[in-house]
């Protein structure tokens, strides 16, 4: 027997050598696509893998000194973020770390770095280097926001009137009785909204607030991850992460494939008081209408969500929108300008179809609309076709920013990869 | 062939290899857990029905939110445990091998005894798991003790 495994790993052998033979012929393929850290770009981009090794690397800001804050969703050693320096041959190394908190927002305004831990959030005085003056003694600015774990992640902006605003994901799927029970039905009046399934504003400058010193701004949104606020219109965009499961809750009402697609990813540009609509209605971006939820009472035909604002774009289901920004630089093409590039994560509840995503895209505006077909704009992220199909990424994008010279960030909470896409003439 | 297709080719070759040597070896040492064929069969089948969205095909489950069934004292443990957790469901906070979970498992309460059991002996007998089978009778066990 083991004479026979010894045969058949030498022949096997013999045959991967003579393989690799091969493989000197696309060497140069090979070195086109290592050239760009292992990611397809449109023509004239180029990516580098800044760093490769941070941890769960979540959302990232760029000072405009080139300074990297990255919050880890994990603290390691009691430091949940850390700070980077880009050196002259172009990698990016880790200098300081602080924060002892789990989380995934960070953000820059006006001379603070702001944070979050799943529960709270902090900011941190920066000199005028952009460094953190006292990583031990940030102000609490917001605190106890509630932390179920399901959908914990507070991800925050500010605007220019001196506010912060937070996503409270729903810490439920569809509002069901039983959450995620096949068959359940939602509650009614789901109390869930009450304290989460939002966007809340507090002051950004004022310590210890919590829920009844802010505004719930938006409602009805499952969970945000990625979100920004556009410069050019002055207004808060989210994206939000569709509901799961509508095959394995409804069977009766949904195939895989239809289960695979449904609901959308949804675009949102919010005012203040609107309704996303959740747990309601989810939208059908093949139908492109509302669709009544099957927990309360929909079949995938029936129309829901009268009082709940449409989106301004729709993507294919389960993708995960983890980054959402707006692209105000010049080092890109014009196209570019204004658009919006969002970083989606990956799916895991398409299966058993394949999944999908681990991509960051880029949906086109024109006069503060979106304007034309979105694109995949940086793919590769998974390593392979067959690990993006299985769900077994390599790297999966999550946070996006922009450098002051225009240069696009991507996090990877994997690997904790940082890449950096520039543009050339 | 395309730089892309080249690889493939290679990797399936290399695979194909690594299976040959693997079902060689699978062949000298039986796994426990794999029981009946037909009770197999039904575990695969309910595994695919009830458990594969979140737990995934591969039953590696989905960094940060379902936890993997692949080599944890939860799925090849004590034997009650893991029982319970499918009549009940899980909700509780978990690190395993240093990550943690935030999706609720539901309870498969409404699941039949053979099909609890037939689940729970795929589970554990597959993906690299080689823990012994579990019989409808445990199950019915601790379904009534908690029922008391």
């Amino acid at each position: 027997m083991k004479q026979r495994i010894l045969s058949v790993s030498a022949a096997c052998l013999i045959a991967a050598i003579g393989l690799l033979s091969f493989q000197v012929n696309t060497k140069h393929a090979a070195e086109h696509q290592a050239r760009n850290a292992g990611l397809k770009l449109p023509a004239g981009f180029h990516a580098d893998m800044i760093a490769d090794t941070t941890g769960g690397a979540r959302h990232i800001a760029v000072a405009d000194n080139g300074v990297i804050y990255v919050k880890l969703l994990k603290a390691k050693n009691g430091k949940g973020i850390i700070e980077l320096h880009q050196k002259s041959d172009g990698a990016a190394e880790v200098v300081a770390g602080f924060g002892d908190y789990d989380g995934t927002g960070i953000y820059l305004k006006d001379g603070y770095l702001y944070a979050s831990s799943n529960e709270d959030i902090f900011r941190y005085k920066l000199d005028k280097n952009n460094e953190v003056m006292n990583p031990g003694q940030p102000e609490k600015i917001v605190t106890g926001l509630i932390n179920r774990r399901e959908h914990n992640s507070k991800s925050i902006v500010l605007d220019n009137a001196g506010n912060i605003y937070v996503n409270i994901g729903a810490y439920s799927n569809s509002c069901q009785v039983d959450d995620r029970q096949p068959g359940s039905m939602g509650r009614e009046g789901c109390p869930i909204l009450d304290s989460a399934g939002g966007i809340w504003q507090f002051k950004a400058d004022k310590q210890g607030q919590g829920y009844g010193d802010g505004v719930r701004y938006a409602t009805g949104l499952r969970n945000v991850v990625g979100l920004d606020w556009n410069q050019q219109l002055n207004q808060l965009f989210v994206m939000q992460h569709g509901r799961d499961q509508l095959h394995d809750l409804f069977p009766e009402l949904y195939t895989t494939k239809q289960n695979a697609l449904l609901p959308a990813e949804c675009l949102y540009a919010l005012k203040k008081g609107d309704n996303g609509g959740w747990p309601y209605m989810y939208y059908d971006q093949i139908q492109h209408k509302k669709i009544l939820a099957p927990e309360y009472g929909g079949n995938g035909k029936k129309e829901g969500g009268q009082n709940a604002i449409d989106p301004v774009a729709a993507f294919p289901g389960h993708m995960a929108p983890n980054g959402l920004l707006f692209y105000t630089g010049t080092m890109f093409p014009e196209k570019y300008r204004n658009g919006a590039f969002i970083a989606f994560h990956g799916s895991w509840n398409r299966a058993p179809e394949p999944q999908a995503g681990y991509c960051v895209v880029f949906q086109p505006f024109k006069n503060g609309k979106p304007s034309g077909q979105w694109e995949v704009f940086a793919d590769g992220f998974s390593g392979s076709a067959e690990k993006t199909a299985s769900g077994r990424a390599d790297h999966r994008p999550c946070g996006l920013a922009q450098g002051p010279d225009g240069a696009l960030y991507v996090t990877d909470d994997t690997k904790g990869a940082i890449y950096k896409i520039t543009y050339k003439k | 062939m395309t730089p892309m297709k080249k690889n493939i080719f290679l990797i399936g070759i290399l695979a194909t290899c690594a299976s040959v040597v693997f079902s060689q070896q699978k062949s000298t040492t039986a796994t426990k857990a794999n029981g009946t064929n037909a009770a197999d069969v039904n575990g695969k089948k309910v595994y695919t029905k009830y458990c594969l969205t979140c737990h995934q095909a591969d039953g590696g489950g989905v960094q940060n939110m379902n936890p993997t069934l692949i080599g944890t004292s939860y799925v090849l443990g004590d034997k009650g445990a893991i029982i319970r957790i499918a009549l009940n469901g899980f909700n509780d906070n978990v690190e395993i091998n240093g990550q943690t979970y935030s999706n609720k498992m539901p309870s498969f309460a409404m699941l039949k005894d053979k099909d609890i059991a037939d689940v729970l002996t795929y589970v554990r007998g597959h993906f690299g798991n080689h823990a012994d089978a579990v019989a409808p009778g445990e199950v019915a066990k601790v379904r009534a003790a908690m029922n008391k």
